[in-house]
């Protein structure tokens, strides 16, 4: 497997760590007036999320992760896992219910999803920022009401909570921002 | 997009023209002679901690700093100089690291540096407008008062448990490549240096032999007190601003260190380095009792400014330059 010295050190590069993948957040340099330099580096643990401070001696070395980000669409899930599909090559993986943790309210059959792999196993899923789904619980819709920001609680198809403007009908598409969970607008 | 606009504000560009300004006054007044020396030169700093950029073809070498230059001045009887001058380094770039950046170095001729720190404390103290004074540690007393270990009797393993102990972050690796001075370093740039008072300056004086480069090592008559290298360094804070020294002037020993350095280099597989004959031939007419010291303009104007990334002192940083 390739290494990584420290001079390569860069946010984004992935490497392994007592046995866990982690990713670069920021890399700074401590140099005393005379003598050995250090990297101080920030790195989030690609399972976990945790992000913890390291640092090594310039000129070590890292053992190089092979994870790569590729887009995936959302098949279905058997209870076990949930099944992905590269759309170019149709190969499948499977993500357990570790890996999905982060994104189950947001997932959609043939919606496209970021998944980081790692050994080629799913270890991470992004949803798209913006998504667009079917309110399937909420009161009754208040006409003439669109505009002073009240709002209502909602459920869509996923299974997310949401609040939505009181005009709002069940059964209507909506488009959602999932970094916040907010309601942008009614889909077309 | 927008790379091509400065790193640093124009308020910024203005603050680095009056901090130079202050600077240059303090020295008219002491009547220490501005001056200039060659940016590009025929040899390079030896340090094997310094890389120095190379221009092959010309055999040339941006220096790291004026010191051999400087040096050369002092033999030809100069006396007390200053030099405010860009120097580049090959390293990484980071928060208080530009690969290019500028330095004052200035000797004061028939100083000791103590006497030398008590004036670089007021050089400092006026331009940051300090209200408290600084604080003095030697090397062995900020480690004893902090550590309970005395850096120039404790052995490997011991200070191999009190990195293990006091820096957790640290992924140490392979112990048996830690120098006695690595374990030293990173105990002081991870343990010690983020203890200093916020808003003072420290000096931290009579490093370990192994710290030495060019400066002068006192040993006592009796042995009873180890060997100390006579340099000091400034911080304020935990930014180190400055690194002075008591001028190594001993001919034989100058060629010794610069010779064991270039040893170092070749050992551990770095580039190999022309001596300095100029500057070793200046040491054989004899160098006068000295004392020098370096300070980083850029830290500095970042002390002054409050800011925390050398970009935003820099008119193009690195990655814009």
């Amino acid at each position: 497997m390739a290494n990584y010295n420290t001079s390569e050190f860069r946010s984004g590069l992935k490497f392994i760590l007592d046995g866990d993948p982690y990713t670069i957040v920021e890399n700074d340099i401590v140099k005393p007036g005379k003598g050995q330099a250090f990297n101080r580096v920030k790195i989030r643990n690609l399972k976990t999320g945790r992000v913890i401070d390291k640092t090594w001696k310039s000129g070590e070395s890292v053992e190089a992760a092979d994870v790569m980000e590729v887009e995936m669409e959302y098949l279905y899930t058997d209870g076990e896992f949930w099944h992905f599909m590269e759309p170019t090559t149709y190969e499948q993986h499977a993500a357990d219910s570790n890996a999905v943790a982060d994104v189950l309210k947001w997932l959609k059959g043939q919606e496209v999803y970021q998944v980081t792999l790692w050994n080629g196993t799913p270890l991470s899923i992004v949803p798209p920022n913006f998504i667009e789904l079917k309110i399937t619980e909420c009161d009754p819709g208040v006409q003439g009401n669109t505009a002073q920001g009240a709002t209502k609680p909602a459920v869509v198809e996923t299974g997310a909570a949401i609040k939505v403007p009181l005009f709002v009908e069940e059964g209507e598409m909506v488009k959602i921002d999932t970094r916040s969970g907010e309601y942008l607008s009614r889909a077309k | 997009m927008n790379n091509w606009k400065p790193s640093a504000s124009l308020a910024m560009l203005k603050r680095r023209a009056q901090l130079l300004a202050n600077i240059r006054r303090f020295f008219m007044q002491r009547n220490v002679l501005e001056v200039e020396t060659p940016a590009l030169s025929q040899a390079a700093n030896s340090d094997p901690y310094i890389e120095s950029f190379a221009l092959d073809k010309e055999g040339r070498f941006l220096h790291t700093s004026p010191e051999y230059a400087m040096k050369r001045l002092l033999v030809a009887g100069s006396g007390d100089i200053y030099q405010i001058c860009k120097v580049w380094r090959k390293e990484e770039a980071g928060s208080y690291h530009n690969p290019e950046f500028t330095l004052l170095e200035y000797y004061r001729v028939g100083f000791d540096y103590q006497r030398l720190m008590q004036e670089v404390e007021l050089l400092i103290t006026l331009l940051l407008t300090l209200k408290k004074p600084a604080k003095y540690y030697s090397y062995e007393q900020l480690f004893i008062e902090f550590l309970q270990l005395n850096p120039h009797k404790t052995d490997h393993s011991s200070l191999i448990a009190c990195v293990k102990n006091k820096i957790p972050r640290l992924e140490m690796g392979d112990e048996a490549s830690w120098s006695k001075q690595d374990l030293l370093d990173v105990l002081l740039t991870h343990y010690l240096e983020p203890l200093f008072d916020k808003d003072c300056l420290t000096f931290l004086y009579d490093y370990p032999v192994t710290q030495s480069a060019l400066a002068n090592i006192r040993i006592t008559a009796k042995e009873i007190e180890p060997a100390v290298a006579e340099r000091f360094e400034v911080y304020y804070g935990a930014v180190e601003l400055a690194n002075g020294y008591q001028e190594l002037t001993d001919a034989n020993k100058n060629a010794q260190v610069i010779a064991k350095e270039l040893e170092q280099r070749k050992q551990q597989q770095q580039r190999v380095l022309p001596k300095d004959q100029y500057f070793l031939e200046a040491m054989e007419r004899g160098m006068p009792k000295t004392s020098g010291v370096a300070i980083g303009i850029d830290r500095l104007l970042m002390c002054v400014a409050r800011k925390n990334k050398i970009e935003q002192v820099i008119s193009f940083a690195w990655d814009r330059a």
